[in-house]
């Protein structure tokens, strides 16, 4: 029930939106003395053509039909608009006060089962503040802090509530494995050990409750008559588990464990957790990622790698600036993240951490590609974002010079086909 | 360090001129000896002269507001500490000295924390890291024509120094406790001049009320953290009343009051970070801020607060303003000579100008670019950061180690820069 009202919801949704662009909306088109698709090429003087929330048209500018009654933006640069692959925007709020800060629950280390859309904030002065600088896509949800934390989503900078937001519900669960997640006294987990136990034991029980659900599913042979199957079937049922079910879903490969995981050992850990239950995991902040690069090219995992200018102390003294140039170099997958701040900033832009890893080593398209393409692949949504291609949602951030330099500004952000801002930033 | 040291055909930035495109400097000792065109200055005879084609140089960066080497002055039994000295407390092997040093930095102001109304004394330093580190704090003090170190009083108002009792509940309480100590400190000291040296008539020695005298004074200069504009307009009237000399640091919502701060003639050490929040007082921050403090007439410089932005990157805080607004110009002074002002230092440090310290950071570019690198920091007329050295690209780049005490690192393989083995 609630799955067919929530479809229901998107379906009217999709309906508006395509209604309100057929007949209110006229096409866009941006045009940019230089065009940054982050799908293996620039444009130099290129047009791109937004019909109906996608792209339907991009080229070299002169080569590229432009539709009737459309508006027309131009800037000096344009490139997809940007995915930050691991905020906690929307959950955790700009006063930092308890009436904003949802990104934690502290009563239970384990607690997958808390949703990130029955916290996320669309309307967060947060949110806002990075689309300006032409952020369009978060992946956001629960905060490092507790052994697992809770869960994910990814969602479009734009929208008054959360079904209008959406892209994907329950993209991952946060797990952390870290100083920070352990407890105090008698309190567990109160070691390193303890919190891989715990983890261990956890999975453990949803695999014995995934296979519970597979016999319900596909009962054995020996019942051969069909009343008979469909009788057992109906017979002792099995007790929903909100908290095996998530993780069920994580065994199954539909959901990525998100590992908090910055100290060498922890990032071992990490690794050796997704061998042993041959699940998907990213490897999330990975402070000393720079010290484990053959570790994490072997494993096959991504990196979710901390802000650039994360601060370099605690679990992340050995931090370095050319951990995504080497990670870029060793063919990892990874992007980078704005993270989670409990201070100030409260929020990072992942714009300037990447500026700051180009300034650092890291090849400039690279950089792009890195707050784009790179973080829509790790986060499965490639066909939707990332990059500006014909068929993609029309995503667009306008620059007035290098997005990367410090003194260039944010001058349009286009989502799903609409300008959302016009802010100079 | 007798031999002359030359850079030639280099940008110079010298802060209190105009840049010069293709300009020299000559170092001899501590001092700078020359500054202008390369057509113009003589280059000593004895000089080892680098050619800087390509390069910028400016003056060393001078950080206004740093926590570098820890915050350990005034505790938690009392708001109200000027007696004591952060001096007292600072770990000179902390790693973020030479992290500093990596950003261009080569004067800092270190603070205590603001989490009380007085929190004591903070004391101004020269990274005098060189191939050998620090052993002791005394190494890096910069000291007056006594030999005296330097530095100034730490207030704050806000959120921040409040608490439980007995810290502050409100700003009213907060006003009200920083005025009582004032009047004090007034009465103590009219009690010493009266006994005009007659020890028999001298009230006992007060540690924290004579703190309080030398801010009256103008000895002392007082380094506000402050961020809502009516706390801001707060340490502009207590300022006024008790003829202490202020700077205002952080002022969030400063661009709400420039006016009214213009007119009080109080200068501005602001912060600039990537976002606005993460408290409430700083929800209405902005990038704008420096240019609109600027444009009324206020004198700004920037600061890093140490370990809340990273010196390693200083420059990217004038960046920013200049991104939102502020005249190039005035943004360069803000990391440099508008700080030295605001420290009481002018007249040492902070401009490219015969006479003064010899401290200089050397870039591969324009220091509002992201994509210029420090490549090397002098402090009095001596290396004390090359990039090209690997030590040294630990410090700028991070990596295994580079948040350890410097210490540490000494113990295992001490190499002779960090001053060899024990």
């Amino acid at each position: 029930m609630i799955h067919f009202q929530r479809n229901f919801a998107k379906i009217i949704l999709s309906f508006s939106l395509c209604c309100s662009s057929a007949i209110a909306a006229p096409p866009l088109v941006v045009q940019a003395k230089r065009v940054l698709t982050a799908a293996g090429q620039t444009i130099e003087n290129g047009t791109v053509v937004c019909i109906d929330g996608k792209i339907k048209a991009i080229g070299k500018t002169g080569e590229v039909a432009i539709p009737d009654n459309a508006t027309i933006l131009k800037s000096e640069v344009a490139m997809p608009g940007m995915v930050d692959v691991r905020t906690c925007a929307g959950l955790s709020g700009i006063l930092n006060v308890k009436h904003d800060s949802d990104q934690i629950e502290h009563s239970s280390p384990l607690q997958p089962e808390l949703r990130a859309i029955d916290a996320y904030n669309p309307r967060e002065e947060l949110v806002e503040y990075l689309r300006s600088f032409g952020v369009t896509t978060i992946h956001t949800g629960h905060a490092p802090g507790e052994l697992m934390s809770g869960q994910t989503l990814i969602a479009k900078t734009i929208g008054n509530t959360i079904e209008e937001a959406l892209m994907v519900d329950g993209r991952a669960i946060a797990a952390t494995l870290a100083e920070s997640s352990t407890k105090s006294g008698k309190a567990s987990p109160g070691t390193r050990g303890k919190q891989m136990a715990m983890l261990r034991s956890l999975l453990i029980e949803a695999q014995e409750f995934q296979t519970k659900l597979n016999a319900k599913a596909n009962p054995k042979p020996a019942v051969s008559d069909a009343a008979e199957k469909e009788k057992e079937k109906e017979s002792d049922p099995i007790a929903r588990n909100l908290r095996l079910e998530i993780l069920v879903e994580v065994l199954a490969g539909k959901k990525a464990l998100l590992i908090t995981a910055d100290r060498a050992q922890d990032i071992a850990s990490a690794i050796r957790l997704g061998d042993e239950f041959k699940i998907r995991i990213w490897l999330d902040s990975a402070a000393d990622a720079h010290l484990m690069i053959p570790q994490i090219k072997a494993a096959g995992v991504s990196v979710l790698l901390h802000p650039s200018m994360a601060r370099a102390s605690g679990e992340k003294e050995n931090l370095s600036l050319q951990s995504a140039s080497k990670l870029y170099a060793a063919g990892i997958p990874f992007a980078i993240q704005g993270g989670f701040e409990a201070y100030v900033p409260k929020v990072r832009v992942v714009l300037f951490e990447a500026a700051i890893a180009a300034a650092h080593g890291l090849n400039y398209n690279a950089a792009i590609e890195s707050i784009t393409i790179s973080p829509a692949r790790i986060l499965g949504i490639q066909d939707r974002v990332g990059s500006l291609e014909v068929g993609k949602d029309a995503d667009v951030a306008l620059y007035d010079g290098d997005p990367l330099e410090y003194t260039t500004h944010c001058v349009g952000v286009v989502i799903n086909g609409k300008i959302v801002s016009t802010l100079v930033r | 360090m007798d031999r002359p040291m030359a850079w030639v055909n280099a940008t110079l930035l010298p802060v209190d001129k105009p840049p010069i495109e293709n300009g020299a400097i000559v170092v001899q000792g501590d001092k700078i000896k020359a500054v202008g065109a390369s057509s113009s200055v003589t280059i000593p005879g004895d000089a080892t002269v680098v050619d800087a084609k390509g390069k910028w140089i400016m003056p060393g960066l001078i950080c206004t507001h740093s926590h570098i080497g820890g915050m350990g002055a005034a505790d938690g039994s009392s708001p109200i500490q000027p007696g004591v000295r952060i001096l007292d407390s600072i770990n000179v092997r902390d790693s973020g000295f030479r992290r500093a040093l990596a950003g261009g930095l080569t004067t800092i102001n270190i603070m205590p924390g603001s989490g009380h109304l007085i929190s004591g004394q903070t004391v101004y330093c020269k990274l005098r890291y060189y191939e050998s580190s620090p052993r002791v704090v005394d190494e890096i003090l910069i000291r007056d024509k006594e030999g005296l170190p330097i530095g100034g009083l730490k207030m704050a108002n806000g959120t921040n120094s409040q608490g439980d009792s007995p810290f502050p509940g409100t700003r009213g309480k907060s006003a009200y406790l920083v005025r009582e100590q004032y009047i004090k400190a007034r009465e103590y000291q009219a009690k010493v001049v009266k006994a005009n040296g007659d020890s028999t008539k001298l009230p006992p020695r007060d540690l924290h009320l004579e703190t309080l005298v030398e801010a009256m004074q103008g000895k002392r200069i007082v380094h506000h953290h402050t961020h809502r504009h009516d706390d801001i307009m707060t340490v502009i009237r207590l300022s006024q009343e008790f003829g202490f000399q202020t700077v205002l640091h952080h002022v969030s919502e400063g661009w709400k009051v420039a006016k009214e701060i213009a007119q009080a003639k109080l200068p501005c050490s602001i912060i600039v970070l990537d976002s606005p929040g993460g408290k409430v007082e700083a929800k209405d921050m902005t990038f704008s801020n420096g240019r609109v403090l600027d444009e009324a007439g206020v004198k700004v410089a920037f600061h890093t607060d140490d370990w809340i932005t990273d010196s390693r990157l200083f420059m990217r805080s004038a960046a920013l303003a200049v991104r939102a607004g502020m005249n190039r110009n005035k943004a360069v002074a803000g990391l440099t000579l508008a700080g030295a002002e605001m420290l009481g230092l002018g007249d040492r440090i902070g401009s490219l100008t015969v006479g003064k310290d010899a401290d200089i950071a050397i870039l591969s570019g324009d220091p509002l670019s992201v994509f210029s690198r420090v490549l090397e920091t002098w402090v009095e007329g001596r290396k004390a950061f090359d990039l090209s050295k690997s030590e040294d690209q630990l410090y700028a780049e991070g990596g295994m180690t580079a948040g350890s005490d410097l210490d540490p690192y000494l113990c295992c393989f001490a190499p002779a820069w960090q001053g060899g083995a024990k």
